[in-house]
């Protein structure tokens, strides 16, 4: 692997990261991160979809018509997701439960999508597969990360295994229920996308409607 | 002849501009047909597998539904029995079909085989089911003074899937003690929201039938009024609908309803 092919694998890790910088897939990293099992569960299914989806995408990419192209990318894609829903149900049927329509949406993620009009449409096939194992690892780096975060302050727990004592079992950690609630994976990934863009100044946006100071406005 | 090779027609075809009429038809309907065998092989490959899991959340169902059922641990100690005995019903003619072993009988496999069942009349068939088998289990437990429960597999249409549930009858075959839904496919988050326990307990301690026999049992709008009325749910009213419209047929005629004839009678 050279070293071109390795920055397809590696740079959607954190600094193109699909949730953090270009900011897809946000609804079901809300969804599934309230304990890690589901969490992985979703990232593996999504990893999995997106690589065998760029790496088809991109194998036929010259003889798809370009006025059929978006069609046969979701038809491709659905049906991966069908294929990786029922190996669920067959094989981890209780997480699969857990997870309900959140893996039969990965459908309508705009990852999978957009790596496949972006980078699989116009890339070989070697490129296109790291494209999309690296984009799904970099969900899945954050979908865990905030997961860990989530399933430790709301249920004291990692994995589903008890890690501190909890306040109704006579010890002194008091789960906070908000953690359970989608609102603070908005704040967790949020404060995520503070701490990497402080680190990497590059990746802030410039402000499209900036609020103008009064001299600038004339007065009054 | 080489032209009629397929190789030769497949290099052709591949090489024809992206945007003509037949490559665009072509590709389509390769990746279509494709696509299609790879869910088909797939989902018919792993049905067994998955069937395995369903079994098993259902009997777990049936199981924490007789958990949930007021008093019936202690019937089941006093009488010492172990789990409900189970036998198979004819439906028609409302008799125990003693041939049968419950254990061997497939009760889903009946439901669409046109050897086992019997097509309904469409104004019968209120439950959206179109046929119906001739046999289906009936789970019964017996207590010190009688009769005490009656557990009754039912099935129906919903607003976009079938609906599968346990209807647990009180020894009176006529106050409902219990409703569990153990398989649909309704809408997440709206339909999906009659598997919901709080709704599931209002069905508790309903009576399906008037006095008269008549089968009154429905779901309203908005709150309950009468016994035999159960509360709708905003934004699942067909999905509740048929729960009603399922336990409705099931109790009725061409349900379950000339065996709960006998067995008050006192046949069996």
């Amino acid at each position: 692997m050279n070293r071109a092919n390795l920055k397809h694998l590696t740079s959607p890790l954190i600094d193109n990261n699909p949730i953090t910088l270009q900011m897809l897939g946000v609804c079901s990293a809300l969804a599934v991160t309230t304990a890690l099992d589901t969490a992985l569960t979703m990232s593996l299914a999504l990893i999995a979809v997106l690589t065998v989806a760029s790496t088809a995408i991109s194998l036929i990419r010259r003889h798809l018509p370009s006025s059929i192209r978006l069609v046969i990318q979701i038809t491709i894609i659905a049906s991966l997701v069908i294929v990786t829903d029922q190996l669920l149900r067959a094989f981890a049927f209780e997480i699969s439960q857990r997870l309900s329509v959140f893996v039969g949406l990965i459908v309508t993620n705009c990852i999978v999508l957009g790596r496949a009009e972006t980078f699989a449409m116009r890339n070989p096939v070697w490129p296109s597969f790291l494209d999309g194992l690296g984009n799904g690892l970099g969900y899945g780096l954050i979908l865990m990360l905030v997961a860990t975060i989530r399933e430790l302050l709301g249920s004291g727990s990692l994995f589903g295994m008890n890690v501190v004592p909890l306040a109704s079992e006579g010890g002194w950690f008091q789960p906070l229920g908000f953690m359970l609630l989608a609102p603070s994976a908005f704040i967790i990934i949020g404060l995520l996308i503070w701490i990497i863009r402080t680190r990497r100044p590059t990746q802030v946006e410039a402000d499209e409607y900036p609020i103008l100071s009064r001299r600038l406005r004339g007065g009054s | 002849m080489s032209d009629f090779s397929p190789t030769s027609w497949w290099r052709r075809f591949l090489a024809l501009p992206n945007e003509s009429r037949t490559k665009t038809l072509g590709v389509a309907f390769i990746v279509a047909l494709v696509a299609a065998t790879t869910v088909s092989v797939t989902s018919v490959m792993l049905k067994p597998r998955q069937q395995v899991h369903i079994d098993a959340a259902r009997e777990a169902k049936l199981a924490a539904m007789i958990a949930t059922l007021p008093g019936l641990a202690d019937i089941m100690r006093e009488t010492g029995a172990e789990t409900l005995e189970a036998v198979i019903v004819d439906l028609q003619t409302g008799q125990i079909d003693g041939t049968l072993e419950a254990a061997e009988f497939d009760f889903l496999a009946a439901q669409t085989d046109p050897l086992q069942a019997t097509a309904l009349l469409p104004e019968a068939d209120i439950a959206g089911i179109r046929q119906r088998p001739n046999l289906a289990p009936v789970y019964l437990l017996q207590g010190s003074d009688g009769l005490a429960l009656v557990v009754l597999p039912v099935y129906g249409k919903g607003y976009q899937s079938t609906i599968r549930a346990y209807l647990a009858l009180e020894g009176n075959l006529n106050t409902i003690a219990g409703l569990s839904i153990y398989e649909q496919g309704e809408t997440p988050g709206l339909g999906s929201r009659i598997t919901d326990p709080a709704w599931l307990g209002l069905w508790s301690d309903k009576e399906a039938a008037d006095a008269q026999g008549e089968i009154t049992i429905t779901v309203v709008r908005g709150a309950a009024a009468t016994s035999s009325e159960v509360d709708g749910i905003t934004g699942a009213t067909r999905s509740a609908t048929g729960v009603a419209n399922l336990v409705r047929f099931w109790m009725g005629p061409q349900g379950y309803g000339p065996f709960l004839t006998r067995l008050k009678a006192g046949e069996f």
